[in-house]
C-alpha cells in the first residue's frame, strides 16, 4: 500500500482558526482560476456565481463559466440565453467587471472542429452520425467540453487584445458539471490523452491506412471480435469517423495536457463544496483525497446550508420538555410551545450536521472550511449573490 | 407466461435521498413473496453505505427481506465487468476478450468513449429485468438507483441514439429491444424530489424531458419532509403581533428558561413560517405537475433498517 498523500493545501488562503480566508483568495491577484467542484445538489454553482461577483465587486476582471444554472440563478446574472460567450452582468458596482457565461457544449465541440479542420474536413466530420452523437447526447462530453471552454478563456486571458494592453480576464471562477463525481471533471483531459495514444485508436485507424496481412494475430483476433459484436457497418463508420478525426487529435491532445497542468499550476485553486449530509460530505472526503492524489492546489471546504446553534441559552431537552409542558395551558403558552419545538428540531438538525463537519475535520485536518448557514429561500438576484458572498467571507450582513 | 418484470427506475436531484427511496421502494415491492432486485449504477457504493454492509461485488446478493417474506436482492453494476460479461455471454469471447482487454479496447469503452457507459449499464438491467428463471422471470421487479435529474433521460435514452448509429446487426437488435423495455407500460420513472425551489423546478422539467422522449414517468415522490411545527394560531399571533417577545419571554421564566432567549424564539419562529410558506408553494407546484405525488417524513434518527422499513410501507401505492 502506498501512503495517502496529504492535500495541497495552499496555506496563505487559510486563517489562522482553519476558516478559508475567501477574501484573501479572491484578492490575491496569482489566483486566475478557481474551481468549485462537489457532488450534485449542494449549491455549486451559487458558490461559484457568488465567489466570482465578490471577487468582481472587489476590483478583479472576473469571468464565471457556469454549466447547468437552476433557471433563476441564471436570470439573476443575466443569463437568458445560452449562447456560448460570456456576456457582461449588470449590476455589478465599483470598477471590477463580471461576465458569465453557460456552457453549450455541443456548439464548444463544433467550434473546436471548426477551428482546427479545412472548411471541407469540418463538414465532414460535423456531418458523421458518430459526431453528432458524441457532441450532442452522450454523457461525458460536458466534461470534456468544461475543460476544452476553461482553456480556451483562459488562453484567452492570456492574450493581450489588439486594441487595448490589459487582459480580457484576471479570474475565471468554474462551475463543474454535476457528473457522477470529480472524476469525470479532473480526468477529463487525461482521458482524451490517453484515448489518443491507445492502442485501440491505432488499431480502428490501421485498415484504413496499413495491408492487412501486417496485422500481427492478435489484432486479427480483436477486429475480428469487434466485427462480430458491432457488425461490420458499423466499425466501417466509426472507422470513418476517426479517420475524419485523426488530424483534429493532436491539437486535442495538447490541450488537454495544456488543461490539466493548468489545473495543477500555482494560480489555480480547487473549492470543495458540500452541504452537510453524509453523502455529500463522503463525496466531499473523495474530493479531497482526489485533488490530493493529483497534487492540486486546494483551497478548502465551503459547507453550505448549515444549520449553527444560536446559542440562546436553551438546549433542545431544555426546549422539548417545556414545550411539553407548556401545550395546552394558555394561547400565549400555545405559541411558546411552538416556537420551542422549532427551536428543538433546529438544534437537532445542527447537531446532526455538527456531527458530519466534524467527522470531516477529524479525517482531514489540514484543510480549511468555511460554513455558510440556510438562508430561507433560493437566490434569485444580485444581492442574493452577495449576501451568500458575506457569508462565505465572514462577514456580518446587517 | 408470469407478467413481465416491472421496471421502477428511481432518480431526483442529488441531495434529495433518491438511493434511500429507491431502497426503500425495493422493500414495498418485496411484500408477499416477491423478488427484487436493487441495482445501483453509480459506482457509489450507496446501497451497501445504506445497509451498512461491505461494499457490494458485481453478484446479485440477498440484502433484506420483504414485509411478508419477499426477498430483495442487490447489485452495484460496473461498466466494465457488464462488458466482459455482456461478451462471454454472447459472444462466448473467452481469448479474445482478453484480447480485447489486452489492447485497452475494454478500457476505453467503459470510462474513454463516452456514452458507451450508459449502453452497458442500461444493457445490465435489461438483462435482470429480462432473465427468465423457468417459465418465470427471475425477478418481480427491478429498482434502478438511477443517474440525478439533470441526466437521466439522456441515460435511459442512450440506446434510442446507439439504435441510431448501428444500423444494423446484433446491436441495433440489443438497442431497439431497450428501448422498448424502457418505453413498456411496465416501466416507471420515478422522480425524488424535497420541497424546495430548485429541485422542484427540476422535477417539473425532468418531467417534461421525459415525456417528450415517450419515457413513462410513475411518481413524484416528495422526501425529507419536516414536520409542521408551528400551528395557524401560533402563526397567526406571530404575524398580527398580537403575541410579542415580551409575552415569550414571561412564559420562558415562568418554566425557568430564559428570558433573553425570547427574541431568538421568535425569530426562528417568523424564520419557520417563512420556510412553511415556501414549502406550501412548491406543493402546489407538484401538485399540478400530472403525476401521482407521495410524501416521506424526514426521519429524525437518520436511516436504518427500521426507518427503511417504515418508509417502505408508505411508498406501497407506487407498487399498484
Amino acid at each position: 500500500m502506498t501512503r495517502r498523500p496529504a492535500p495541497r493545501v495552499v496555506i496563505d488562503d487559510a486563517s489562522r482558526d482553519g476558516r478559508v480566508d475567501v477574501d484573501g483568495l479572491l484578492a490575491d491577484p496569482g489566483v486566475e482560476i478557481v474551481v468549485c467542484c462537489g457532488s450534485g445538489g449542494v449549491g455549486k454553482t451559487t458558490t461559484a456565481a457568488a465567489l466570482a461577483l465578490r471577487a468582481a465587486e472587489q476590483g478583479r476582471r472576473v469571468c464565471v463559466l457556469t454549466i447547468d444554472p437552476a433557471r433563476r440563478l441564471a436570470q439573476s446574472m443575466g443569463l437568458t440565453e445560452l449562447d456560448n460567450t460570456p456576456r457582461p452582468v449588470e449590476g455589478v458596482r465599483g470598477t471590477g467587471s463580471l461576465d458569465a457565461m453557460m456552457l453549450d457544449m455541443k456548439r464548444t465541440f463544433d467550434e473546436v472542429v471548426e477551428r482546427h479542420a479545412s472548411p471541407e474536413k469540418a463538414a465532414q466530420i460535423l456531418q458523421n452520425p458518430f459526431y453528432v452523437a458524441l457532441s450532442s447526447s452522450f454523457a461525458g462530453t460536458q466534461e470534456y467540453m468544461a475543460m476544452e471552454k476553461l482553456g480556451q478563456l483562459h488562453a484567452q486571458d492570456a492574450t493581450p487584445s489588439h486594441d487595448s494592453p490589459t487582459r480580457r480576464w484576471d479570474l475565471i471562477v468554474v462551475d463543474t458539471p454535476p457528473s457522477r463525481s470529480a472524476l469525470d471533471f479532473l480526468d477529463a483531459p487525461e482521458r482524451l490523452s490517453s484515448l489518443l495514444d491507445g492502442r485501440f485508436l491505432k488499431l480502428l485507424l490501421m485498415p484504413a491506412k496499413g495491408p492487412a496481412r501486417l496485422l500481427s494475430a492478435g489484432l486479427g483476433v480483436v477486429t475480428g471480435a469487434l466485427n462480430k459484436v458491432l457488425g461490420a457497418q458499423f466499425l466501417t463508420d466509426l472507422q470513418t469517423f476517426i479517420a475524419a478525426f485523426d488530424t483534429l487529435f493532436g491539437g486535442f491532445r495538447q490541450r488537454a495536457e495544456a488543461t490539466f497542468a493548468l489545473l495543477q499550476a500555482d494560480e489555480t485553486r480547487f473549492v470543495v463544496v458540500a452541504a452537510p449530509e453524509p453523502a455529500a460530505m463522503r463525496e466531499a472526503s473523495y474530493f479531497v483525497e482526489r485533488l490530493a492524489g493529483e497534487s492540486m492546489p486546494l483551497a478548502g471546504l465551503v459547507v453550505n446550508r448549515v444549520h449553527v446553534d444560536d446559542e440562546a441559552g436553551i438546549t433542545a431537552a431544555a426546549a422539548q420538555t417545556a414545550a411539553e409542558r407548556l401545550r395546552g395551558t394558555g394561547p400565549v403558552e400555545d405559541v411558546t410551545a411552538d416556537l420551542l419545538s422549532v427551536r428543538a428540531d433546529r438544534l437537532a438538525v445542527a447537531e446532526r450536521e455538527h456531527h458530519q463537519r466534524r467527522a470531516f475535520a477529524s479525517a482531514h485536518p489540514s484543510v480549511p472550511t468555511v460554513a455558510v448557514p440556510a438562508l430561507a429561500g433560493d437566490v434569485h438576484d444580485l444581492d442574493g449573490l452577495r449576501q451568500i458572498g458575506d457569508l462565505l467571507a465572514g462577514v456580518s450582513t446587517d | 407466461m408470469s407478467v413481465a418484470t416491472e421496471l421502477h427506475v428511481v432518480t431526483g436531484k442529488g441531495g434529495t435521498g433518491k438511493t434511500t427511496v429507491a431502497a426503500a421502494l425495493a422493500m414495498s415491492l418485496a411484500g408477499r413473496g416477491r423478488r427484487v432486485l436493487l441495482c445501483e449504477v453509480e459506482g457509489r457504493q450507496g446501497i451497501a453505505q445504506l445497509f451498512d454492509v461491505p461494499p457490494l461485488p458485481y453478484a446479485e446478493r440477498k440484502i433484506a427481506v420483504g414485509p411478508d417474506g419477499g426477498e430483495v436482492y442487490a447489485l452495484a453494476i460496473d461498466p466494465e465487468s457488464a462488458l466482459l460479461e455482456y461478451l462471454q455471454m454472447f459472444y462466448r469471447l473467452g481469448r479474445a476478450g482478453r484480447a480485447l482487454d489486452r489492447f485497452g479496447i475494454i478500457d476505453f469503452a467503459t470510462t474513454i468513449a463516452p456514452g458507451v457507459r450508459d449502453v452497458l449499464l442500461t444493457g445490465k438491467v435489461y438483462e435482470a429485468a429480462r432473465r427468465r428463471d423457468g417459465s418465470r422471470y427471475a425477478y418481480d421487479a427491478v429498482v434502478m438507483d438511477a443517474p440525478p435529474t439533470g441526466r437521466i433521460t439522456r441515460f435511459l435514452n442512450v440506446n434510442s441514439e446507439l439504435a441510431g448509429l448501428a444500423k444494423v446487426g446484433p446491436i441495433k437488435r440489443q438497442a431497439e429491444a431497450i428501448m422498448t423495455m424502457m418505453r413498456a407500460r411496465s416501466t416507471h420513472v420515478h422522480l425524488v424530489t424535497v420541497l424546495e425551489e430548485m429541485p422542484v423546478t427540476e422535477t417539473v422539467d425532468g418531467i417534461a424531458e421525459l415525456q417528450a422522449e415517450r419515457l413513462p414517468v410513475g411518481h413524484v415522490v416528495v422526501n425529507l419532509i419536516r414536520p409542521e411545527l408551528v400551528s395557524a394560531a401560533t402563526r397567526a399571533a406571530l404575524d398580527d403581533e398580537t403575541v410579542g417577545v415580551d409575552d415569550v419571554a414571561t412564559v420562558l421564566t415562568s418554566v425557568g428558561l430564559p428570558a433573553a432567549a425570547a427574541t431568538t424564539l421568535v425569530d426562528g419562529g417568523h424564520a419557520a413560517i417563512r420556510r412553511e410558506e415556501l414549502e406550501t408553494e412548491q406543493r402546489s407546484v407538484l401538485a399540478d405537475c400530472g403525476q401521482p405525488v407521495v410524501e416521506l417524513p424526514r426521519l429524525a434518527g437518520g436511516i436504518d433498517l427500521g426507518a427503511l422499513y417504515d418508509l417502505a410501507g408508505r411508498l406501497e401505492e407506487m407498487g399498484r
